[in-house]
């Protein structure tokens, strides 16, 4: 029963007017930055951090607006992904796949009430477990060493190859694309700048929003100059939004089972939403059969990755809150920001500073509330942001993609490099090589291989440490599992790619 | 309506631009975005050094994130060589990165370090399980068998964090210090979980990365890096008590450009004096867990220039630099 007092300590907090006030503005800011291509959360996160400061709030209403804008750009991500192709955050990747036909098949405002369904799911159902398991979950991260990482992160990318596209090969070279570039800064283990040919800018590594903005929406107004404005990818239409009940309860378990994974995923220290919308779409995939359709816009194919992504979100606060080590980037930004109010999150913080914990908490399940009104009956608002022409839209969405990665580092650098990525994606996607696994590649790539270098020190350079633990060996077997199933289905599997009709 | 309004702002730019000329404001570098220690580090001492009336006007802060710090490094000294008004915020990192060559071919006499009034205590830790009980123990143990411990810490490999353990085992005169194991993960915290879970034997770090684990009884601080024992830790042994003189910390100070005059060298050594005498300061590292580290003007110099040399040494030992 003291879960029972410490909510009811929590829900005094966070339902004071002021509060209340605060979660609200914090969901709708947070949707509109989701939704806007490029301005992922923990861009959105960082920018109106200064604005805590500014208002002057203390440590629990700065917690409360951040998590609300943080909860509402995981919303917001998937509208521009179901309506324009372009993902507004790097876990809103896994939702184009699905979300996007069925768009364009005329049934936008579907895609957009399940997706909203589920992310509501994913994220109460983890917001539940975060108040139920937090203290215990935090013990899981002391099972993951140097080698369950690695064998988790060749886990994704071994699945990568029969998601991604029909040619095993060209996502094989997608892949290394990515990790070619995610090694690019200073290495790890040894301190020495690699492959920077002397440039500073390059020390730091290739931000990956740098370059998921230009592949995704650069590449994008490539495509729609060189067809001179006619027939871009922005055609979808929304009509009247209608709640699609039948596709809803058709997915129910889709959801569950989305949300479970991507909660587990989320508290993986490193691993973050990314994994969890792709691990719950593969896993979903898989459940599914080659049946199903997905990737040519069946419901489950959004469900999946939406509640999977909202409960890594959830999952990701498990270990910044209980052990101070963030789950995901954005977790990284509220880590800075707990900090800098004097919060030292770690094993005590949930004896120390209840009424922080449990005020957030409960506002975390006041969040989910307003968003899912926000985002159903009230989508449509936020869908004319991005309604507008496609001539005014994507010079619009150029203006932003700019100013948002400007706003990263405040280097012209980052800029050039946005539009060389933009000018890459526009090759690869000629040459029909999928530039989803180069993004995984880029998030992935460095942390893979910290894995393994750090490895190979514990062990000496022995190998089979890399497969000496009961989670490793499992996470090998599902990894050649991946890698060479797709090659014997290949004659059943459809080709769910990103559509660039 | 719209180009009147235009027209006012850019009167009103060019009015503040002109009134900035006349009597200048201090400006303070923070080499990194906002929120981390650099950024700290201008902000707190900018606030105080304004508030206890040190300087007349509020310094302005600016961010300037890129190589680790390189990129203000390149740009003071190239741009602002001369600057009687600047500031830069620098830690230990500054000048690790300096003996390492990772500023492009910076070196550390190209500005002038003024002071640090604050430092983050170095300390090494092990899980509340582990067989070591002391600084002797752990040591013993890697003269028997270097491979036997490895340790985990939250800066790169040749960082400050696996120096650290370096510094205490050359004072054990064990100088084979490439065999010993080091990865470097990100951060303290994910340091310390790395070694509750088993996979590491200690961990190396600062003080205020362990603190929430301390007190969780989660682990066992085997020595902290400071000349006396840190107050409010006061059970902690020192290295140097437990017979290893080494003083490792993550300083906070800042440093100013190599071409002023000594005159306002000394009068910014004046001014962090003052900063570090205020109650306003001991409050902002209380609330912070850094402890008192005071050294300023030719005194913090000369601390800085040995311990570019020291880490230079372990760094070409180490194999991290030629």
């Amino acid at each position: 029963m003291e879960i029972i007092e410490n909510l009811a300590l929590g829900f005094s907090v966070a339902l004071s007017p002021y509060t209340l006030m605060l979660a609200i503005v914090g969901c709708f800011l947070g949707t509109i930055i989701g939704a806007l291509p490029g301005l992922g959360p923990s861009n959105g996160v960082a920018i109106l951090i200064p604005l805590t400061f500014t208002l002057g709030l203390d440590a629990t209403s700065a917690l409360v607006l951040m998590t609300a804008v943080y909860y509402g750009a995981m919303y917001g991500g998937r509208i521009s992904s179901i309506l324009l192709n372009i993902p507004g955050d790097e876990p809103a990747l896994m939702t184009t796949l699905d979300g996007y036909p069925m768009a364009k098949s005329g049934r936008a405002g579907d895609a957009l009430v399940i997706s909203g369904v589920a992310s509501f799911v994913g994220a109460f159902l983890s917001t539940i477990g975060l108040m139920l398991l937090a203290p215990m979950l935090a013990r899981v991260a002391y099972l993951f060493g140097p080698a369950e990482y690695f064998a988790l992160y060749l886990l994704a990318f071994c699945t990568l190859g029969g998601m991604a596209s029909n040619n095993q090969a060209k996502a094989a070279i997608a892949s290394c694309i990515g990790l070619g570039i995610a090694m690019i800064g200073v290495d790890n283990n040894s301190g020495m700048p690699r492959l920077t040919g002397g440039n500073l800018h390059l020390m730091d590594g290739i931000d990956f929003l740098v370059a998921i903005v230009g592949l995704f929406a650069i590449a994008e107004v490539f495509f729609f100059i060189e067809s001179h404005g006619k027939g871009s990818a922005i055609g979808v239409k929304l009509g009247k939004v209608r709640i699609p009940w039948p596709d809803i309860l058709a997915t129910k378990w889709t959801m569950l089972r989305a949300s479970g994974v991507g909660f587990i995923a989320g508290i993986l220290p490193g691993a973050g939403a990314s994994l969890g919308s792709f691990l719950a779409y593969m896993s979903e995939k898989s459940i599914a059969g080659e049946n199903a359709g997905f990737g040519t816009g069946v419901a489950k194919g959004i469900a999946a990755p939406e509640a999977g992504n909202n409960a890594a979100a959830g999952g990701a606060l498990v270990p910044m809150l209980t052990l101070g080590v963030p789950g995901s980037g954005t977790t990284a930004v509220l880590l800075a920001l707990l900090m800098t109010l004097n919060i030292t999150p770690g094993p005590t913080l949930f004896t120390d500073r209840p009424e922080v914990v449990w005020g957030l908490i409960a506002s975390l399940l006041i969040a989910n509330i307003v968003l899912l009104l926000m985002n159903v009956p009230m989508v449509k608002i936020f869908v004319r942001v991005l309604q507008v022409p496609a001539w005014v839209l994507l010079p619009g969405v150029t203006m932003i993609s700019f100013v948002g990665i400007y706003s990263l580092s405040g280097s012209y650098f980052d800029l050039l490099l946005m539009v060389a990525f933009g000018v890459l994606g526009y090759v690869l996607r000629k040459l029909d090589i999928p530039t989803v696994p180069v993004i995984l590649g880029i998030l992935l790539g460095g942390n893979m291989e910290d894995a393994l270098r750090r490895a190979m020190v514990l062990s000496d350079g022995d190998v089979t440490f890399l497969f000496s633990t009961p989670i490793a060996i499992v996470l090998w077997l599902a990894a050649i599992a991946g890698f060479v199933a797709p090659m014997f289905l290949r004659s059943v599997l459809k080709k769910p790619q990103r559509i660039t009709d | 309506m719209t180009k009147r309004f235009f027209k006012a702002l850019i009167t009103g730019a060019a009015i503040t631009v002109g009134a900035t000329g006349v009597a200048s404001a201090a400006e303070c570098i923070a080499p990194a975005n906002p929120g981390g220690g650099w950024d700290f580090t201008c902000r707190q001492i900018g606030k105080i050094m304004f508030d206890i009336g040190a300087v007349d006007k509020p310094v302005q802060v600016t961010n300037m994130a890129g190589a680790g710090g390189g990129l203000a490094y390149t740009h003071v000294v190239n741009e602002r060589n001369t600057d009687d008004d600047l500031i830069i915020a620098a830690s230990s990192a500054t000048s690790t990165r300096l003996a390492q060559n990772a500023y492009a071919g910076m070196t550390a006499d190209q500005v002038r370090f003024v002071g640090a009034i604050g430092a983050d205590p170095g300390v090494i830790v092990v899980g509340k399980d582990s067989p070591f009980q002391s600084l002797n123990d752990l040591i013993d143990a890697i003269k028997a068998d270097p491979g036997s411990v490895a340790f985990a810490g939250g800066s790169a490999v040749g960082g400050f964090d696996h120096i650290k353990p370096l510094m205490i085992l050359q004072r054990a005169d064990f100088t084979d210090i490439a065999k010993v194991k080091y990865i470097g993960v990100d951060g303290g915290a994910d340091a310390i979980t790395q070694t509750i879970g088993g996979f590491t034997q200690a961990m190396t770090g600062d003080m205020s990365e362990i603190v929430g684990f301390l007190k969780a009884g989660e682990v066992r601080v085997l020595a902290v890096l400071t000349d006396e024992r840190v107050p409010g830790f006061d059970d902690i042994p020192t290295a140097k008590e437990q017979g290893f003189d080494v003083v490792a910390v993550n300083w906070r100070g800042m440093y100013i450009p190599r071409g002023v005059s000594d005159e306002t060298f000394n009068s910014w050594a004046e001014k962090l004096q003052m900063v570090a005498d205020s109650a306003e300061w001991k409050e902002a590292m209380a609330a912070n867990g850094l402890a008192p580290f005071t050294k300023v003007g030719s005194d913090f110099q000369s601390y800085v220039d040995g311990l570019v040399a020291e880490i230079a040494q372990m760094s070409k030992d180490l194999g991290v630099i030629q």
